[in-house]
């Protein structure tokens, strides 16, 4: 119990340096990162969009979902983008031409992507084509 | 051969099991490089982040010089770390320009005074807007910069000692 208690403070003074890596700025946050837009129109535009774009601190989360500063400064910059007059697939295309189809958490159709839209109807298919074969089977017998 | 086969749902669970222990136990976290190295850097003009030295913009950039552009800030534990190769860099000649991300004058002030000042001009990128310009997705990160205003080579994470030959040799390349 003792050797436990001796691995486990040596544990935590090892592992407490690393802790802050991480810290925040002081600063607050953007005004639009937290604010919605006048026009509920764009606003729905700005957030159907931060929805699909990846945060790249918090890399499993939307910019939607993140607390991580740059998340609220990715979306203050959407937000602002859209009230300019933006279309959102620009401002994704904008984001993918510097972090890559990454960035997008919905992916683009092309040589590397596509058995992911194409398998699902191809599995769909078959399972039918069991499935009506079975079926026509046990009506004969 | 039937008997066999009966296992097979099981042993693929198992198989799928072991995938997604894996997944928790270790989650995926990559670096995301900035996808603009070989292309020029994109337009920015940004305000003097500390009173006394200039502020930072893409055209002043394109002095036909190779430079190193560092993005810190004064809030960011790694970036004390790869101060004094900075520091190094810097006394060899190499023109350092910085972007403070979401960072105060006064903070940047104190955070000079205590680890060096290597740079050239400090721009204040108070909501990151240049940051994401550039691809970057965190700090400290460092882009080689050619004299065209391309960007060579992009850095991310602290330069550590053993990085900095690397480096220089990268500045020289870009020449």
């Amino acid at each position: 119990m003792r050797r436990l208690l001796t691995i486990a403070a040596a544990a935590t003074l090892v592992a407490s340096p690393l802790a802050p890596l991480f810290a925040d700025s002081l600063m607050p946050a953007a005004r639009y990162a937290n604010e919605q837009l006048a026009d509920p129109r764009q606003e729905r535009q700005a957030k159907a969009l931060m929805e699909t774009i990846r945060c790249l601190v918090c890399q499993g989360q939307s910019i939607a979902d993140s607390d991580a500063e740059m998340a609220g400064d990715m979306r203050a910059l959407i937000r602002t983008r859209i009230e300019a007059g933006e279309k959102p697939e620009a401002i994704r295309a904008w984001l993918i031409e510097r972090y890559g189809d990454w960035v997008s958490f919905t992916p683009p159709l092309d040589r590397l992507t596509w058995p992911l839209y194409l398998l699902p109807a191809l599995f769909l298919g078959l399972g039918i084509w069991i499935t009506s074969g079975r079926l026509k089977r046990r009506r004969k017998s | 051969m039937r008997k066999l086969l009966i296992w097979l749902p099981l042993a693929m669970f198992l198989a799928f099991m072991v995938v997604f222990a894996g997944g928790l136990i270790s989650p995926e976290s990559k670096t995301i490089p900035s996808k603009l190295v070989g292309k020029p850097m994109p337009q920015f003009a940004l305000p003097a982040g500390i009173a006394g030295k200039p502020g930072l913009s893409s055209a002043e950039l394109a002095n036909g010089q190779p430079h190193l552009v560092n993005i810190f800030a004064s809030w960011c534990i790694p970036c004390i770390q790869e101060a004094p190769q900075l520091a190094q860099l810097a006394q060899a000649g190499v023109p350092i320009y910085g972007i403070a991300i979401r960072d105060r004058p006064e903070d940047l002030g104190r955070f000079l005074a205590r680890n060096g000042d290597p740079y050239r001009a400090i721009g204040g990128d108070v909501n990151s807007s240049v940051q994401i310009a550039l691809g970057s997705s965190g700090v400290p990160e460092t882009f080689i910069v050619d004299g065209k205003g391309i960007i060579r080579r992009q850095h991310i994470g602290a330069i550590n000692p053993e990085d900095v030959p690397g480096l220089m040799s990268a500045l020289a390349a870009a020449k």
